[in-house]
C-alpha cells in the first residue's frame, strides 16, 4: 500500500466515522461541529478524484457558508437547549431500528449492484480520455461553463438570485408569510 | 490510483447514513444535515465518474452545479426553519401536522 492510497483510506475511514458520529450524536452542537470535518475529509477525497476545484468550492461554500447558516438556524431556534444540554437518552426505540433496518437494506442494494458491475470493462469508461495529475482542471472547467454548458450555467445563476431573494424575504421580521 | 468502485462505496455508505438521519431524527436541522449527507454522496459520485471524462467535463460541471443547488436550498430550507421556530415555537417534524394556520 503505498502512500496516496494510505492517505485516502485515511480520510475515507474519517469521512465515514465522523458522519456515523453525525447522525448518533445527542447534542445538536456537536454533531453540527463533526458535520464540519466529514465535510473536509469529503474535500480530501475529491481532490483524490482530481477534482481540485470541486474541492476548493467544497471547502468555501460548505464549510464558510452552509455550516455558519446552519449554526445560526441552531442557536436561533433552540434557545432553552444551549441553556441546559438535554440529558442524554440511551437506548434504542422501535423507529430507530425500523431507520437502521431500512438503511442497512439500501446499502445492501448499493453494494451488491455495485460489486457486479465491472467499471473497467465498460465501454464508455474505455474509450474515454482520463484526467490525468498534470492536467489543469480549472483552466478547463472555466473553459466549458462559458462554452458547452452556458445554459445551464446562467439558469442556475438565476435561480440562485431568486433562492437567495426568497430566502431574505421569508427570514424578514414581522412578514406575515 | 483510486480504484472507482471504492468512491462509490464511499458514496453508498454515505448515502445510507444520510438517510437514517432523514428517517429518524426530530430536529429540522439534522434532517437537513443527513439531506446535506445524501447530496454530498451524489457529488463523490459526480466526480469520481467525471475523471473519466475529460474532454466534457460533465461530471465536475455538474458537481459544481450541484454543490451550488444545495447551498441555496440549505438558505430556504433554514429561513423555513427559522419562520416554523417563531410559529410554532419547535422544529420537531412530527408535531408540525398543521399546514394552515
Amino acid at each position: 500500500m503505498n502512500t496516496e492510497q494510505l492517505i485516502f483510506y485515511f480520510f475515507a475511514a474519517l469521512l465515514l466515522t465522523s458522519a456515523l458520529m453525525v447522525v448518533a450524536m445527542q447534542n445538536l452542537v456537536r454533531s453540527i461541529f463533526l458535520f464540519f470535518v466529514s465535510l473536509f475529509s469529503l474535500a480530501a477525497l475529491y481532490v483524490f478524484a482530481l477534482a481540485d476545484f470541486i474541492a476548493i468550492t467544497q471547502v468555501v461554500i460548505y464549510v464558510g457558508g452552509v455550516l455558519v447558516l446552519m449554526l445560526f438556524a441552531f442557536m436561533l431556534s433552540n434557545k432553552e437547549l444551549l441553556n441546559s444540554l438535554q440529558p442524554i437518552k440511551t437506548g434504542f426505540k422501535f423507529y430507530q431500528l425500523t431507520g437502521i433496518f431500512i438503511c442497512l437494506a439500501f446499502l445492501f442494494i448499493l453494494v451488491s449492484l455495485n460489486l457486479q458491475i465491472d467499471f473497467s470493462g465498460l465501454k464508455w469508461i474505455k474509450s474515454s480520455t482520463t484526467i490525468k495529475e498534470i492536467d489543469n482542471t480549472t483552466h478547463n472547467i472555466g473553459i466549458l461553463s462559458m462554452t458547452r454548458y452556458l445554459l445551464p450555467f446562467e439558469v442556475l445563476s438565476v435561480f440562485l438570485m431568486m433562492a437567495l431573494i426568497g430566502a431574505a424575504h421569508l427570514a424578514r421580521k414581522g412578514n406575515k408569510i | 490510483m483510486i480504484p472507482l468502485s471504492h468512491f462509490l462505496m464511499i458514496s453508498a455508505s454515505l448515502f445510507c447514513i444520510g438517510l437514517y438521519a432523514v428517517l429518524t431524527k426530530k430536529n429540522a436541522i439534522q434532517i437537513l444535515i443527513g439531506i446535506e449527507f445524501m447530496i454530498n454522496a451524489a457529488v463523490l459520485n459526480f466526480v469520481a465518474f467525471g475523471k473519466f471524462d475529460k474532454v466534457n467535463g460533465g461530471g465536475q460541471l455538474f458537481a459544481l452545479f450541484a454543490i451550488v443547488l444545495a447551498a441555496a436550498g440549505v438558505a430556504v430550507a433554514l429561513a423555513i426553519i427559522l419562520n416554523v421556530y417563531k410559529h410554532f415555537k419547535t422544529i420537531d417534524p412530527s408535531k408540525i401536522n398543521k399546514l394552515k394556520d
